[in-house]
């Protein structure tokens, strides 16, 4: 399996309004890898991964999941294709009203025929698996940004996903807490061999989950490589991203005039 | 000046319009979920649908009582003062009954839950639009028409009449009130007249338009709850065009099902 293409991506393009946030994105992510997804913000990152999951419908381009053309498929491959994908979502997405047992048991309910007890005891083995085995009576409004993250991560591995994406998982959390994601991330992805999406812009987070790492800009990828050579490359948009340097903006004295002429 | 003025009305005529069209979209994938659903295999989720049938009754049944006791007292002290100058008091027990059941009752119910438990709705599912729950049932697979909408919906439908009966007779108990003391309609007599004023038609055609409130109230909150976009305030914008849209479209309603009975005779 490892080596084969898991989801590919093909010229997608997708505006809101005026403003083209993707640009002709090609992608290839390879099965059991942990492909980590960097820009900044405005990048089309974030797009890009609703349109992975097919939340967001690109306006061109195509992508295909586990061999299934997500924007052509009819609506039962559709559902059928999501019960072998997860994502956990930047801020959790835990429903309010359920406990956190609640939370992971519900796409156990919904599409297995399994029995209450059971149910309970998968919860509990999937919950225990993100250390939350003591919160799993609590409700999401008891817990705290991280907690939610990895309950959020416990209800996307509910179904045993081969697919498996994360949308900024280390946004909002101090470092420790953000390291111990990462950490799991890792021990997840090594685990299980679950084929894994990343949407960061935390650079030290990403470079220490990538097997491979894409950098975006302005709606393209500038760079999809190893994660070291992504390190050592000298293009300069990638490198200005990775010395964390802004953009340079050169303004001599003729165009600052012009600009408070403007106003 | 002018062009601005213009592009807000078409602006807004355009909003409008998306909206109708997204109430449409949803009525017909809700009717296809109940309808054909059952033989497609789907689930109809009766459980839940009974959870928000209860929610509804109960935070609408205290207000409507209140509200549909009063309107009969009211409408029978009106009725009264100008049926008297043709000394036919007693017909006050016919009026009451009459326009409790063809249109007070129905109106009334539709109002308050609207404002109770459609704007709820629009608030639910609003919020779980902003904090991504909607989205996160997506990916999991889940049909969010027939997960969230289509019992909301069925509830309605069938608590909608429930709570109609409900306050035709507390509306009519508050035209009796008036009758057996103000007027001095003997407690029998006034019953009497009542019930052989009522008409199977007139409670029927009530019944009919508490269905068809119920539909539009689960239609407006659930559209808006699902079309929120945006921050928190959006779901306080959410709940308020609820209220105000249901109560306009219940009116517009309730005028095509009274000509429709008017001519249908």
């Amino acid at each position: 399996m490892s080596g084969e293409i898991a989801i590919s991506v093909r010229g997608l393009r997708k505006s809101f309004g005026p403003k083209e946030v993707l640009r002709g994105v090609d992608l290839d992510i390879r099965h059991g890898e942990t492909t980590v997804i960097l820009g900044g913000s405005g990048s089309g990152k974030s797009t890009l991964l609703r349109c992975l999951v097919g939340l967001e419908r690109p306006d061109a381009g195509e992508v295909r999941v586990l061999g299934t053309d997500i924007f052509s498929a009819d609506k039962k491959t559709m559902a059928a294709l999501r019960r072998r994908m997860g994502m956990a979502f930047q801020a959790g997405a835990l429903f309010g009203g359920m406990t956190l047992s609640e939370n992971v048991e519900l796409p156990l309910l919904e599409f297995t025929d399994l029995p209450p007890t059971t149910r309970r005891i998968v919860a509990r083995i999937k919950l225990g698996l993100v250390g939350l085995e003591d919160a799993i009576h609590r409700l999401p409004s008891q817990i705290s940004g991280g907690m939610a993250k990895r309950a959020a991560l416990a209800r996307a591995l509910a179904l045993d996903p081969e697919l498996l994406f994360f949308d900024e998982p280390s946004a909002g959390l101090d470092p420790i807490t953000s390291a111990e994601l990462d950490r799991l991330i890792l021990e997840l992805q090594k685990v299980f061999s679950v084929t894994t999406v990343v949407v960061t812009h935390e650079l030290e987070s990403a470079f220490s989950i990538a097997d491979r790492v894409a950098l975006m800009h302005q709606g393209q990828f500038r760079v999809v490589d190893l994660p070291e050579v992504v390190k050592e490359h000298r293009d300069p948009v990638v490198r200005d991203f990775l010395d964390r340097r802004p953009p340079s903006q050169e303004r001599d004295a003729e165009s600052l005039l012009r600009f408070i002429e403007d106003l | 000046m002018f062009g601005k003025a213009l592009q807000a009305v078409g602006s807004a005529t355009r909003e409008s319009l998306i909206q109708t069209g997204e109430t449409w979209r949803l009525f017909a994938g809700v009717c296809s979920r109940l309808l054909l659903g059952p033989f497609r295999g789907e689930r109809l989720r009766l459980r839940q649908a009974i959870g928000y049938a209860v929610e509804a009754g109960n935070r609408s049944l205290p207000l409507v009582a209140l509200l549909c006791f009063l309107v009969g007292v009211i409408v029978s002290l009106q009725s009264a003062h100008q049926l008297r100058t043709f000394g036919a008091a007693d017909l006050v027990a016919d009026l009451v009954a009459v326009s409790m059941s063809r249109e007070l009752g129905p109106l009334l119910t539709a109002i308050i839950v609207a404002g109770r438990f459609g704007s709820a709705i629009a608030a639910q599912l609003g919020t779980m639009r902003v904090t991504q729950e909607i989205d996160a049932l997506d990916v999991m697979g889940f049909d969010v028409v027939s997960y969230l909408v289509a019992p909301r919906l069925l509830a309605l439908v069938v608590v909608m009449p429930c709570l109609a009966v409900f306050a035709d007779i507390v509306g009519i108990l508050g035209g009796w009130a008036v009758g057996t003391t103000a007027l001095g309609i003997g407690s029998p007599a006034y019953l009497q007249r009542t019930a052989e004023a009522l008409e199977l038609q007139d409670v029927w055609a009530g019944l009919a338009k508490a269905m068809a409130f119920g539909l539009v109230i689960g239609l407006v909150g659930c559209q808006q709850g699902l079309a929120t976009r945006g921050g928190p305030e959006q779901v306080g914008r959410a709940t308020t065009r609820t209220v105000v849209r249901s109560i306009l479209l219940i009116v517009v309603v309730d005028l095509f099902v009274t000509a429709l009975f008017y001519v249908g005779g």
